[in-house]
C-alpha cells in the first residue's frame, strides 16, 4: 500500500515547480500554465487526503470538482485578457504589459 | 515493493518530469503539450486513488478543453514570441530560490506530521464514491449552494471571457 506521505511530497513539488514557472517565465500564457500546475498539485492534495482519512466523507472529492470549475474559470479569463492585450499591444510578455504602471 | 507503488513512482516520474518541461520549454507549443502529460499523470494518480469519477473529468475537462485553449491561445500570440530570446526573466535563479524554499518548507512542515504514514482504509464493500459525490453536489444540507454559486461564476466568467476577447467591427 502507498502511505500518505508519497502522495503529499510529490504534490508539494508539482506544486514548487508551478510556482517557479509563474515567477520566472517571460510569457503571460506560460504563467497561466505554471498556475494549471499548482492548481493540479493542489487536487491531488485533496483527493489523496480524502481518500486516506474517510472515504465516506465526500468532502474532498466536492472540493476537487469546485477547483476544476475554478480552473476553466481563471483559464478562460486569463487567456482572453491575454489575446486582447496582444491584439492592442501586440505582446505576450508580461514585463512589457505595463499600461496601469503609474 | 508492490506493483501499486511501481505504478506510483513511474506516474510520480512522468508528472514531475513533464511538469519541469512545461516551466523550461523553449518553444510553448511543446509546454502546452507536456502539459497535458502532468494532467494525464494526475489521472492516472486518481484512478489509483478510487476516484474514477475524478479522474474522467481530469481528461475531459482539464485535457479536453483547458488544455486544448491553452494551445489554442499560443497559436493565437504566437508571431511575437516565436522562441525569440530567453524564455526566463533575468531574475530566474531568484524564483528558484523561492521555489526550493518553499518545497524545502513544505517538506519540513509534513516531517513534524505523524499521520504521514497513514495507508488508505479500505472501502466498504457497497460504497460507490460516485454516488455519494453526487448526493453531496445537490443536497440541500451538503454543497448545493457551493456548487451552484460556482456553476455561476463559471457562467460569469465564460460570459466575461467573450465580452473581453470579442472584436468590435472597425477595430482593427
Amino acid at each position: 500500500m502507498i502511505p500518505l506521505s508519497w502522495f503529499l511530497f510529490l504534490s508539494a513539488a508539482l506544486f514548487s515547480i508551478g510556482l517557479f514557472g509563474v515567477l520566472a517565465r517571460k510569457n503571460a500564457i506560460a504563467i497561466l500554465l505554471g498556475i494549471e500546475l499548482m492548481l493540479n498539485a493542489v487536487n491531488i492534495n485533496l483527493v489523496s487526503f480524502w481518500r486516506y482519512n474517510d472515504p465516506s466523507r465526500i468532502d474532498g472529492q466536492v472540493f476537487t470538482v469546485i477547483v476544476f470549475a475554478v480552473a476553466a474559470a481563471e483559464v478562460a479569463v486569463g487567456l482572453a485578457l491575454i489575446i486582447s492585450v496582444y491584439r492592442h499591444r501586440n505582446t505576450v510578455v508580461a514585463d512589457e504589459i505595463d499600461l496601469m504602471k503609474w | 515493493m508492490t506493483v501499486l507503488q511501481l505504478i506510483f513512482l513511474l506516474t510520480a516520474a512522468v508528472i514531475l518530469g513533464s511538469a519541469a518541461m512545461v516551466v523550461t520549454a523553449k518553444n510553448l507549443v511543446h509546454a502546452a503539450l507536456w502539459l497535458i502529460v502532468t494532467l494525464f499523470g494526475a489521472a492516472v494518480l486518481f484512478a489509483i486513488l478510487n476516484a474514477g469519477f475524478i479522474a474522467v473529468i481530469q481528461v475531459v475537462v482539464y485535457i479536453g478543453a483547458i488544455a486544448i485553449l491553452f494551445i489554442f491561445a499560443v497559436m493565437l500570440t504566437r508571431r511575437e514570441m516565436l522562441d525569440r530570446g530567453p524564455q526566463l526573466n533575468r531574475g530566474w535563479w531568484l524564483s528558484a530560490i523561492i521555489a526550493v524554499i518553499v518545497f524545502g518548507g513544505l517538506a519540513w512542515l509534513l516531517q513534524g506530521w505523524d499521520g504521514l504514514t497513514k495507508t488508505a482504509p479500505a472501502l466498504s464493500s457497497g460504497f460507490d464514491s460516485l454516488e455519494a459525490l453526487s448526493r453531496a453536489l445537490v443536497s440541500p444540507d451538503a454543497y448545493v449552494l457551493p456548487f451552484e454559486v460556482a456553476s455561476v461564476l463559471l457562467l460569469a466568467a465564460l460570459v466575461g471571457a467573450v465580452y473581453i476577447a470579442f472584436q468590435r467591427k472597425g477595430e482593427e
